[in-house]
């Protein structure tokens, strides 16, 4: 370690051991910065970070200890100290040598606090990266003095730009390894500024450093680069604007958590203000009602306040009762966000199984969340080329932009406006994994000029006339299970008790609305999905519906479901077993698809998901299609 | 414009968000509570996330009959000054084993802590349980998100954490399973001791150095904190030597070592914190378990 280095950290200290309180106060008022390191696999991004946090004291002597002992163990820089060994924390990443996920690091200089994550270089870890740099204000673009710009470099830059990291530090780095070359490192910078133009990084501030040796790490210029004049790393990380300080000259926006209401008197809302300042006696409005109101005070545990500001939790409390929940956006009166519930969004794919077009997800943006359909992707992103390729959908670690609509307006602002208000995460409704991380570009002016068009005539009227509540009878179940014979025998009886009615078979909507739809899991969810689109007409118009579909996956029939009204949606199983349904073959299908002249059916080469918790289920085993109608109306009865 | 939040500004701010975000959406949500600073650090955040309401959540103290007294002393005044629910729950299979550290070694940890942990948890339906632990801790922890998802069995996948994006947390999850949430996962202990001393907030008084009861085991300094039952389960009555100790980190008595130090006022203690030359967990025996590698483990089987 040279001793230009240290010098900076062994100040502070000094002021610990002399004058505690003093040491004290310094650091309670400094700032703090959030950044990532990224790069190709070996250009030492772990060892930046140990070395950062050895310089500042972070290291303990028995981890130095524990660490000097890994390090001739299975350390990779011979007989000196692998700092990386510091950072990669998981069993597997110390045995392979690699980072897998993003690993958080803490450290301080007299100015300011840092929180560093380093994230994993690989491809295939690139949603481990992008979870990293979603809470950076700042990113270290690593490159290796002797490799220059790689494949991976492009990428992280690029995955930088997409989330939105306005600074951008290129760090070369083992400079040591070139003899600290200006021609070397004036190369690099020039290639890569090629490379950011291209893409769209506006600036980035390049240093020569060696995060082995030390070099250009806390002061500069290391007298091994007397060429460069600009400032350390650290010097650097110390000095740059943070997101937060930016917010806060944005107009108002707190998306509400938690309406608090410790007895009748007090009304609040609490929330993170997510852009501006809040004083008492501003005006503000709370969306989607749109209704307006003035602050009445700003509560906190600590006492009210004169002003709030983007960055602190506050619970607010108005001077007028309006319609206020969890999910809503308070914003300044006059300058309101967007709302609306078609988009365009660059989604990165975070999950191993594919995107579903047109399946439902459950959408979270702020506190909102929402169920939304993906369209087919305008396009994905060669991440290595930045092509922009054609796709069908997005798979693990895709990145692409697609349109985006939501069952319910969202309160939204562009991400590059507002990520608070533009970014959300995909989550899907059956195993709950988070699939996809979205950036909404802006809404589509299909969705803002097409508006609902108010009828006299309601639905509720509609209903009334025929003097009976609309449901959609939806039955499930494998093909030849007797779907559409029961659902006949149904709509026979309902007939005959003077209730109005329609019955949707499968093969019949096949013939027209959905004659252009074939059997891939795509085209059978777009096939649900018109189906619920119209049984949800038809329930407006007051109709008992019955649908006979085999609709296979839960994630479809679900997507129906929260279409609808509540309890309008009636699940109903026919639950024949595989062999039984095989057996009777009424259309002879099952023998076709047996010898493969037939491809994706369901039960033999694609799958059937039963209904975990249907409202009915009906055993064909154990009952005839009259017994199970029977037994069907006599479930519904009471529900009118 | 207006100043620039401090970093404790900031990391109480993100806090407090994240404990609104788990009462909004968890059905039944808990607050681990283990009577040490970080705890106590925690439990502050819930009531000025919730304020002027009391935090809607109870508090859970998975016990193991081996804290120290004062701990136990603080653990009712705290839980009354916040207007909250304190759960208590003892493992029952090691009470009536009698399962203590001196006898038991790893065991102790496993059936009081782990087991005790799972078993409260399942009686009482907690769907998401708030703990204090942080990224600077250890090296798993730093790698564990914020928001920390747990089969039914209570299993962590450390290859197969669900991304965390911003600042959206994805509390969605089948029933069964749980979820461990880690509020002040991006501080440090110097943060922690500086909130603590910013805020005024209690602490059990042996993190101040005083003269104490002590005695060495096994090359450790350790409090004889209830001498008599230490003789019954040592089967010999230990050395005892008044020194001037405090303790970096509070557990089981017989598992926390102590340091011998001078450090009677916040100030003194935190000095000591930035001058010592050893991690905060290297008094505990729990993290050693298993070489490198005994936390992530660990938490694998369902430790907080």
């Amino acid at each position: 370690m040279t001793e230009q280095t240290t010098d900076a950290i062994y100040k502070t200290d000094s002021l610990i051991a002399e004058d505690i309180d003093a040491y004290l106060e310094t650091h309670q008022h400094k700032s703090m910065l959030r950044f990532i390191t990224c790069g190709s696999v070996d250009d030492g991004k772990s060892t930046l970070i140990g070395r950062l946090l050895y310089d500042s004291k972070m290291i303990f002597e028995d981890q130095l200890e524990a660490l000097s002992n890994d390090s001739k163990k299975v350390g990779t820089q011979g007989q000196d100290i692998d700092f990386a060994l510091l950072v990669d924390g998981l069993a597997a990443e110390r045995e392979q040598g690699i980072t897998i996920d993003v690993a958080y690091r803490f450290f301080n200089t007299e100015k300011r606090k840092f929180i560093v994550a380093d994230c994993p270089g690989h491809e295939q870890y690139t949603r481990n990266m992008v979870t990293g740099a979603s809470s950076a204000d700042l990113a270290v673009v690593m490159i290796d003095a002797r490799k220059g710009v790689l494949v991976q470099t492009r990428r992280h830059s690029y995955l930088c730009h997409l989330i939105g990291i306005k600074n951008i530090v290129l760090a070369v780095n083992k400079m040591d390894l070139v003899d600290y070359s200006q021609d070397v490192f004036d190369q690099i910078v020039a290639d890569y500024a090629a490379f950011a133009e291209e893409i769209g990084i506006e600036s980035f501030t390049a240093m020569p450093i060696s995060g082995f040796k030390g070099d250009n790490i806390t002061t500069a210029p290391s007298a091994n680069t007397p060429w460069y004049d600009g400032p350390s790393l650290v010097e650097h990380l110390e000095s740059v604007e943070v997101l937060a300080d930016v917010a806060v000259d944005k107009p108002f926006r707190m998306p509400v958590q938690w309406v608090n209401r410790p007895n009748l008197d007090f009304r609040g809302f609490s929330g993170l203000i997510a852009t501006g300042s809040i004083k008492p006696g501003d005006a503000v409005r709370a969306l989607p009602s749109g209704k307006t109101s003035t602050v009445k005070s700003i509560v906190t545990f600590d006492g009210e306040l004169d002003e709030a500001v983007a960055g602190q939790s506050v619970t607010i409390t108005l001077n007028d009762e309006i319609d206020c929940s969890r999910g809503d956006v308070l914003c300044v009166a006059d300058n309101p966000p967007e709302t609306a519930d078609q988009f365009e969004a660059t989604l990165v794919w975070l999950n191993d199984e594919d995107m579903h077009v047109g399946r439902g997800y459950w959408l979270k943006l702020g506190t909102q969340t929402v169920s939304a359909t993906v369209q087919q992707p305008k396009y994905r992103v060669d991440v290595n080329t930045m092509d922009e390729l054609a796709a069908k959908t997005l798979s693990l670690n895709d990145i692409g932009v697609a349109e985006v609509y939501s069952d319910k307006p969202l309160v939204f602002e562009a991400y590059e406006q507002n990520r608070t208000l533009g970014g959300f995460i995909l989550i899907d409704k059956i195993t709950n994994a988070t699939v996809a991380a979205g950036m909404l570009n802006f809404s589509l002016r299909r969705s803002q000029n097409v508006h609902w068009q108010a009828t006299d005539i309601t639905r509720e009227h509609h209903a009334n006339m025929k003097n009976q509540t609309p449901r959609v009878l939806w039955f499930t179940g494998l093909s030849g299970s007797g779907k559409s014979t029961i659902a006949n025998e149904v709509e026979k009886k309902l007939s005959l008790m003077n209730r109005h009615t329609f019955l949707l078979d499968g093969d019949n909507v096949r013939h027209g609305l959905n004659k252009d739809l074939g059997f891939t899991e795509a085209d059978r969810i777009e096939n649900i999905r018109r189906v619920g689109e119209v049984a949800r007409l038809m329930t407006d118009a007051g109709l008992i519906v019955l649908t006979a579909f085999i609709s296979p996956f839960r994630a479809e029939r679900q997507m129906v479901r929260s279409m609808l009204e509540d309890a309008e949606f009636i699940e109903i199983f026919v639950d024949t077993p595989l062999e039984v349904a095989e057996e009777r073959d009424v259309k002879g299908l099952y023998k076709k698809a047996r010898s493969g002249e037939l491809k994706n059916f369901t039960g033999i080469d694609s799958p059937y998901e039963p209904p975990l918790n249907p409202e009915i289920t009906v055993n064909t085993v154990e009952m005839t299609p009259e017994e199970a109608a029977d037994h069907i109306i006599k479930q519904i009865l009471p529900l009118k | 414009m207006t100043a620039t939040l401090t970093h404790l500004q900031r990391l109480e701010a993100e806090a407090i968000h994240i404990i609104r975000e788990v009462a909004a959406e968890a059905d039944k949500p808990v607050m681990m509570y283990s009577v040490g600073k970080d705890s106590a650090v925690m439990l502050h955040l819930a009531k000025k996330a919730f304020y002027p309401s009391p935090p809607p959540f109870p508090l859970l103290h998975v016990d193991t009959t081996w804290k120290f007294k004062a701990m136990y002393d603080l653990r009712e005044k705290a839980a009354q000054d916040a207007g909250m629910e304190l759960i208590v729950y003892h493992n029952p299979e090691a009470q009536e084993r009698g399962i203590n550290p001196f006898d038991h070694g790893p065991l102790h940890t496993d059936m009081w802590k782990t087991e005790g942990l799972k078993q409260a948890l399942d009686k009482y339906g907690f769907d998401a349980a708030f703990g204090g632990a942080r990224r600077d801790e250890e090296k798993s922890r730093a790698k564990e998100r914020v928001f920390s998802f747990r089969t039914s069995s209570h299993g962590w996948d450390p290859k197969n954490q669900r991304p965390e994006l911003w600042n959206l947390y994805n509390a969605k999850k089948k029933k069964g399973e749980s979820i461990r949430v880690f509020p002040i996962s991006n501080w440090t202990e110097l943060d922690v001791w500086q909130y603590i001393q910013l805020e005024n907030i209690e602490i059990v008084p042996l993190y101040f150095a005083a003269p104490r009861p002590t005695f060495i085991y096994e090359g450790g300094l350790f409090m004889a904190d209830d001498i008599e039952r230490l003789e019954k389960v040592m089967g010999e009555k230990p050395e005892i030597t008044t020194r001037s100790v405090r303790f970096r980190t509070l557990g089981c008595f017989p598992l926390t070592g102590a340091v011998e130090s001078e450090a009677s006022t916040l100030s003194e203690v935190i000095q000591e914190t930035l001058l010592t030359t050893t991690s905060e967990r290297q008094g505990r025996v729990i993290d050693k378990d298993a070489g490198g590698a005994g936390m992530e483990k660990k938490k694998q089987e369902g430790y907080f």
